[in-house]
């Protein structure tokens, strides 16, 4: 298995990432490898083995379905970089 | 060279219809989601993905879809997964959805639609739990976006439906099923207005008898029943006009515009998203157990079609009046608290189908906020059923208690319409009426019978229309068979 540049450049186009030509080439090198290592894994067979979504065996994780107070909007809009006297301010996003 | 005719196309209509669950707190976070409020009111840390925040599932979230699923003939997953669905966009703020992906909790039912006198069974191919977004404002601030984090993390399903329905009309049967399974099953308003239902629409047209798809576009911006229904026969025109034309169809998702009524292209397929779900990490696998199915079975209610028969059996009623009252229920529960506080069925059918209806129709509201309570109109029947006002007063009495809050007793003393039912009086009316007129009086009793409706109508006359006419019609007869 091995990781194109062009795979790279989508992968951080998807994450918003803006990548310098070097960068890409450094990235592509460190992920065949972090890769190439997983790969070993390929030795085991599996095929008995059911999927693990979750390491931990947890059963009856539901909160019952009722509301607490909610953070005050002061509190809500505090640590936004741009905001209102109502809303969250974001440079116009255009469909 | 229009060699192909319309009727040799045939559409082939798929829906997804979310559905905001009706819940105390929101999916993920214990803070309130109600419609309405004040701008970011609602919101926990949670919803605004602070680090070092976890979900946490509400339970209701899986109760209701599970009734949901039980509704609707799917089978319930032992066990499924939660999924992230991974975006940017500023009214997610943890930069993805939690969803579900490839274990659906609900999969593989069907429900039966009716449709011009057809009946159809569509396949449901899947329900499935995720959470909503935000909303973004565009058009209030010229220079930014705003965002409102209110409706972040609200528990929604999304019911995907099988490629099965093949007009618009079949579209808008099924989507009006699916409001009233939520409503009966009291999981969602099903108020598309409010989008609180949101329906996509994936349509695309073959020729008859072709067994392949066509290519398909996906639907969005229908914010009402007759909207889907419009757009979709849009849709189906406009594919098929490019095809006759000598085009092609392009996988494309396209906006319904409600002022201009078309639809117009919104992505293309390229411009499709890359969402790379995999397993949410933060929630373990939904375990339904036995024990909670067999729990959540016996909170069913009865569901419309099932109430559609008993009331045909138990208040003996037509097919057609059963379907006008079991289609919204709670218009059923008002109808048979009605029957039950008055204890008229009859009476009580009239009503509401009749001045119920138009008075809901007139002012284009809910039956949840119709004007008069149940005690009020119960009220009304029952000072007709003892005779004291005529039919035409209860129609007055009624309109009247639109307006005022008195009760029909009440106004049928200030409005003068209580029947004068006192024997003295009604015996010497009836006397004076047959004086009054020897000659019809002869011809009755000669066995001119019809004559009575004339007797009853001068009594009515002479006491202004106040007197009682059955008893009017009891003294005739006594004084003249």
């Amino acid at each position: 298995m091995s990781v194109s540049k062009e795979e790279v450049q989508y992968v951080a186009g998807l994450a918003k990432l803006h990548l310098s030509e070097e960068e890409i080439s450094i990235l592509s090198r460190d992920m065949n490898a972090i890769l190439g290592y997983m790969e070993l894994l390929n030795n085991l067979d599996t095929s008995d083995v059911e999927p693990l979504e979750h390491v931990i065996e947890l059963s009856k994780t539901y909160r019952a379905d009722k509301a607490h107070e909610p953070l005050t909007h002061e509190k809500a809009l505090k640590n936004a970089p741009d905001a209102d006297s109502d809303y969250f301010r974001v440079p116009k996003v255009i469909e | 060279m229009n060699t192909i005719d319309h009727e040799d196309f045939e559409a082939v209509i798929g829906l997804e219809v979310h559905a905001q669950l009706l819940t105390q707190s929101k999916a993920f976070a214990p803070v309130a989601a109600q419609y309405g409020q004040a701008p970011n009111t609602q919101i926990s840390p949670l919803c605004l993905g602070y680090p070092g925040t976890l979900p946490l599932v509400n339970e209701n979230l899986i109760r209701y879809i599970i009734k949901m699923g039980l509704a609707t003939n799917c089978s319930i997953a032992p066990k499924s997964i939660f999924a992230r669905k991974n975006y940017f966009y500023p009214d997610l703020p943890k930069g993805y959805q939690i969803s579900q992906f490839e274990t659906p909790i609900c999969e593989g039912g069907h429900i039966d639609i009716e449709v011009e006198g057809y009946s159809k069974c569509i396949g449901i191919t899947r329900i499935h739990m995720e959470e909503d977004a935000g909303k973004s404002i565009h058009d209030q601030d010229p220079y930014n976006t705003l965002v409102d984090l209110n409706r972040a993390g609200t528990p929604l399903i999304e019911i995907v439906s099988e490629p099965d329905l093949r007009t618009p009309q079949e579209a808008y049967a099924y989507l009006s099923k699916i409001k009233q399974i939520v409503q009966y099953l009291e999981v969602c308003d099903g108020n598309m207005e409010e989008g609180s239902l949101r329906c996509d629409a994936n349509v695309s047209v073959r020729l008859r008898g072709s067994e392949k798809f066509g290519t398909r576009t996906e639907l969005k911006n229908m914010n009402s029943f007759r909207n889907v229904e419009k757009a979709i026969d849009f849709e189906i025109y406009r594919q098929i006009e490019l095809i006759e034309a000598g085009g092609e169809v392009v996988q494309q998702t396209r906006l319904w515009d409600t002022s201009k009524m078309e639809t117009r292209i919104m992505r293309s397929k390229e411009e499709a998203h890359d969402y790379r779900y995999f397993p949410e990490p933060d929630l373990p696998p939904i375990i339904v157990t036995n024990d909670l199915l067999d729990e959540i079975k016996e909170e069913l209610p009865e569901l419309a079609h099932i109430r559609q028969q008993r009331f045909i059996e138990q208040y003996q009623l037509s097919l057609v009046d059963a379907i006008t009252l079991t289609e919204n229920r709670y218009l059923a529960d008002f109808f048979e608290e009605l029957v039950l506080k008055s204890d008229q069925v009859k009476a009580s059918v009239n009503l509401v189908l009749s001045d119920v209806l138009r008075v809901l129709n007139e002012q284009s509201i809910a039956i949840h906020n119709f004007p008069l309570s149940v005690t009020r109109l119960a009220e009304l029947l029952n000072l007709r059923a003892s005779d004291k006002v005529s039919s035409t007063a209860q129609q007055t009495i009624f309109n009247a208690m639109l307006e005022q809050d008195s009760s029909a007793q009440e106004l049928a003393e200030t409005l003068n319409l209580l029947q004068v039912s006192d024997s003295n009086y009604m015996d010497g009316l009836v006397k004076q009426v047959i004086d009054a007129n020897p000659d019809e009086a002869a011809r009755y009793k000669e066995g001119k019978k019809q004559l009575m409706g004339f007797f009853v109508g001068q009594v009515m006359k002479a006491s202004k229309g106040k007197a009682n006419p059955k008893m009017a019609n009891e003294l005739v007869r006594k004084y003249l068979d």
